[in-house]
């Protein structure tokens, strides 16, 4: 087996198991009340850390580029309460200008 | 292909307010119609759509230029469907990386979904194999856009997953049987599209202190160890931040409040336990 296949079929096992652990094994239990706070600033906390590394990682180093002037330009978007489609569109379209006028 | 991008989200921009609108009026009016919710996933991811194809298709591209097979490639996408740690596993075999180092990384990407799953694992019914195939819909996009002030709407994540999950492998697949002759999404700003996306969701749920503490511990955690950790372990060390929900919990502003209320009434409250919780936040 290549090296691709074995990382292909190990990664594709692996994530199914990951994804499907909580729903199997927690499925109709009701979690105790610290876990359930807990776990309901996991979206605040998770999607702020993605809308981070997101924007400003490359690899393993921070950067500034044209993602972070994208989301800057969709923050505003956001303050004036436009529509998801709007915000994703003017964030792309902001990254792709400053891109092609270097 | 830029002009096939640039057409697809023209389409969208011109269908999407009405019936964004038409959803929002089924949702709130019906919640009891069946097929309402599925439609709404599906409406809630279509401004993405674009951006996951053009990822799909770079992923399909960069694998060929990794010398991973077609039918591998197809494989991944189908089994995997997580972009980041596909790229991760790429990237790490185009520069001749071992597979045991791309494991790690796509892995260490990944481990994300297992807090997710369980924060929305009331979300999946049924036997085990049931659970096991639908919770595979799981993804940063369909898990951020069902959330419901932390319960999630079953009907939108499965919607919303299938379809992104619809739009990844024909992307991926394009990507293998058209070669590199295709345009980069960075060219388009689509990489720019996805932090964005996540702020606009993160924006509504920013209404108490411990959620703006969660959001603004999470952010820092996942920066400052950027520069210092393997791609991946940022985000999961992030999670760490929703612990601050173990501190005294305060008390929101009754007008806060009561909207709160009026929104979870809304959605699909199964656990009692949820509602109890407020009372008692509200006299600490």
């Amino acid at each position: 087996m290549t090296a691709a296949w074995t990382a292909v079929l190990v990664v594709g096992l692996a994530t199914i198991a990951i994804k499907a652990a909580g729903p199997v094994l927690a499925g109709e239990r009701e979690l105790p009340l610290g876990a359930s706070r807990v776990l309901n600033l996991l979206a605040p906390a998770l999607l702020a850390a993605l809308v981070a590394t997101q924007a400003f990682a490359s690899d393993e180093s921070l950067v500034l580029d044209e993602r972070g002037a994208g989301l800057l330009a969709g923050a505003v978007a956001i303050l004036l309460r436009a529509p998801l489609l709007v915000v994703v569109l003017v964030a792309a379209a902001t990254a792709a200008g400053l891109r092609a006028m270097t | 292909m830029r002009g096939l991008f640039l057409h697809t989200a023209a389409s969208v921009v011109a269908s999407m307010p009405k019936s964004a609108q038409r959803t929002v009026a089924a949702v709130s009016a019906a919640p009891a119609q069946p097929a309402s919710g599925y439609r709404a996933g599906v409406r809630a991811v279509l401004p993405l759509i674009p951006a996951v194809l053009a990822f799909g298709v770079s992923f399909g591209v960069l694998a060929q230029a990794a010398d991973m097979s077609a039918a591998a490639s197809i494989v991944m996408s189908a089994t995997t469907f997580a972009g980041s740690a596909q790229f991760a596993v790429v990237s790490v075999l185009g520069a001749g990386g071992t597979a045991a180092a791309a494991i790690v990384a796509a892995v260490l990407l990944n481990a994300r979904y297992g807090p997710m799953g369980l924060a929305a694992a009331d979300v999946f019914k049924g036997g085990p194999l049931r659970r096991i195939l639908e919770a595979q819909l799981l993804v940063d996009e369909s898990w951020a856009l069902s959330n419901r002030d932390g319960r999630f709407d079953r009907r939108v994540m499965l919607g919303a997953g299938g379809f992104l999950y619809v739009g990844w492998n024909a992307g991926t697949a394009v990507g293998v049987v058209a070669g590199d002759s295709l345009a980069d999404p960075a060219t388009l700003g689509l990489d720019a599209a996805f932090p964005a996306l996540f702020l606009a969701l993160l924006a509504p749920l920013l209404r108490s202190r411990t959620s703006v503490a969660a959001a603004l511990l999470g952010a820092a955690i996942a920066l400052a160890l950027t520069p210092i950790t393997p791609a991946g372990v940022p985000v999961i060390a992030a999670t760490a931040a929703c612990l601050v929900g173990l501190a005294r919990p305060r008390s929101l502003p009754a007008g806060a409040q009561a909207g709160e209320a009026g929104r979870r009434q809304g959605g699909q409250s199964r656990h009692a336990g949820g509602h109890e919780t407020r009372p008692q936040e509200a006299s600490t």
